[in-house]
């Protein structure tokens, strides 16, 4: 609180740009530099505390809890992930879930299921971290350990990522101010440079380019699909990406993972793609509500996935001709 | 009894949320009751009462609803413990981001909505910046970089307060909430508690009924906008 009292508002604006944009979401009237806060709020008229909504003190213990929000936001995001471990509960039926598995940072896995089997609930049960208190009482640990109420509630630390089908913008921001306004938040040292990097990467993984200055709401959906991955990777604070399959919308499927487990994330894809599904280390396979099995990817698995990227790379090259107004009047040489 | 105060713009799932978060407490063995507080007409009390939860209506009409809840609350307090409630949740719209229902040592939840920009948070005044909790509705329908950036913006706006993404349709999120309700302190009493800070004021003709415009009716408590091009021209 001295903080408060003693440092003029110009230093004070200076070390923290937080306080600044709280101070102007006020509506409180011109700030005067020399004096500490304290004192200028004690200055302004009762009138103008009262439409701003908050009281002196209110304001004062605000400023300094967002103070000490931004520094544990900037030092949280030093905080690492490298396994998170998932410990059955049980099915539907209430039979038990006899499993125990843990996800390393740079591993994909797949999940497999039909419809309604239960594919959501158990994203979303590595999303709230379940510490057995849902219904399927299954148990998360971060790194081994149970986390601590912290990680489960800190918003900023959100462990998963989740790039799901439907999704919006609401906002109407070219692609750079947008991108550049998450890095802002992100406490990222070079805001622009980073959006510049997220788009160049964006644009690596979509047939169809997009220039910086287009605004989001314009992007096609593979070009947002690919958006989104690129700045899952490199700008989200979230170990854990949960993606919903990506579906083959003039996105570079392959080079999207390369580019995600390259981050060091922990990537599960709940896909019936087989270029993903095979790509994954392992699969889970829901039945029921329950993991019924776990697949690991095997060396035969392998090889055909090579065979089903031929074929993909066939696909896409075609696809490229006819955005490209080409004729594909030859004999299509599937597989060499 | 424990008394929860949610409020939020109109529309932004308050009640969905309810709804899953009382079905989940009541899971528990909990008695959960309802105030529903709103201004022209409301169908949710039918919503309640088919999940056989039971609810107090209170419709505000032509008053601020924020002054109309408050001039309640305490009966609706009483009806709770008359009806043996456990956990009264209270339902009101702030219509005005300028709203100020929360009650101090009352546990005060906001309900806010993705969708409504990212700039949003900064623009709600007490009914956010003052809750105990602010719920995130309707994350799931806006990309990732956005909930992102929703989320930081709640924080800078309410740093003291937990902050947590609910989905009132699939019930995602939901099981937190209802861990941090169940903790809410026990209120008993409502008469000598003070709202956090008080509501927006307006004592003027127009509050009774006035129609007519211009300066000779403005009385009271009324407030003149300044124009840049005519300031110094006193």
């Amino acid at each position: 609180m001295s903080r408060l009292a003693d440092t003029p508002l110009a230093a004070l604006l200076a070390a923290h740009p937080c306080v600044a944009d709280f101070l102007a979401s006020l509506g409180l009237p011109a700030v005067d530099d020399h004096q500490p806060l304290t004192d200028w709020l004690a200055l302004l008229p009762d009138e103008a505390i009262f439409d701003a909504g908050m009281d002196r003190e209110q304001m004062l213990a605000h400023v300094g809890r967002l103070i000490a929000q931004v520094e544990t936001m900037t030092a949280n995001s030093l905080r690492r992930v490298s396994s998170l471990t998932l410990i059955g509960g049980r099915d539907k039926a209430g039979r038990p879930e006899d499993i125990r598995l843990t996800l390393k940072a740079g591993e994909i896995v797949c999940i497999v299921g039909p419809t309604g089997s239960g594919k959501s609930r158990l994203l979303a049960d590595i999303e709230c971290l379940a510490q057995g208190d849902t219904p399927t009482g299954r148990q998360i640990l971060v790194n081994e350990q149970i986390p601590d109420e912290d990680w489960r509630y800190a918003l900023d630390r959100k462990l998963v990522a989740q790039l799901s089908q439907n999704m919006n913008f609401v906002v109407d921001l070219a692609v750079r101010d947008f991108i550049t306004m998450h890095a802002l938040c992100r406490q990222v040292a070079e805001p622009e440079a980073m959006a510049e990097r997220v788009i160049a990467c964006a644009n690596e993984l979509t047939g169809e380019k997009f220039a910086p200055e287009v605004s989001v709401t314009q992007l096609s959906g593979g070009q947002t699909r690919a958006l989104m991955i690129a700045d899952a990777a490199l700008l989200s604070a979230s170990p854990v990406v949960l993606i919903d399959e990506i579906e083959n919308a003039g996105v570079d499927r392959k080079r999207a993972l390369e580019l995600l487990v390259s981050g060091d994330k922990i990537v599960l894809i709940s896909t019936h793609d087989p270029l993903l599904a095979l790509r994954g280390n392992r699969r889970l396979v829901i039945r029921n509500g329950g993991i019924a099995e776990v697949i690991e990817t095997s060396a035969r698995e392998r090889d055909n996935l090579a065979r089903i990227e031929a074929v993909d790379q066939v696909v896409m090259d075609i696809r490229d001709r006819l955005r490209r107004g080409q004729r594909i009047e030859e004999d299509i040489a599937w597989l060499q | 009894m424990q008394l929860i105060t949610v409020a939020g713009s109109p529309s932004v799932g308050k009640t969905s949320v309810i709804l899953r978060v009382g079905e989940l407490l009541r899971r528990d063995g909990l008695k959960v009751g309802i105030a529903k507080f709103d201004s022209l007409s409301t169908s949710d009390d039918k919503l309640y009462e088919q999940k056989g939860f039971p609810v107090a209506t209170g419709l505000s009409g032509a008053l601020c609803p924020d002054h109309y809840f408050v001039s309640n609350i305490e009966d609706c307090w009483a009806w709770g413990r008359r009806q043996q409630i456990d956990i009264l949740i209270s339902e009101s719209a702030g219509l005005c981001n300028r709203c100020s229902p929360h009650v101090g040592g009352v546990q005060a939840v906001c309900v806010v909505d993705a969708l409504a920009g990212v700039h949003t948070p900064k623009k709600i005044g007490p009914m956010l910046r003052l809750a105990d909790l602010v719920v995130i509705t309707k994350g799931d329908i806006v990309s990732q970089v956005e909930r992102e950036v929703f989320a930081y913006h709640v924080r800078l706006a309410n740093p003291g307060a937990r902050a947590l993404f609910c989905n009132g349709i699939t019930g995602q999120g939901v099981t937190d909430l209802a861990r941090e309700i169940r903790k809410a302190p026990i209120t008993e009493a409502l008469a000598g508690s003070r709202l956090r800070f008080p509501m927006p004021a307006a004592v003027c003709p127009y509050c009774v009924g006035e129609t007519a415009i211009g300066e000779t009716h403005q009385r009271g408590n009324v407030k003149k906008m300044q124009f840049a091009d005519m300031a110094g021209a006193a």
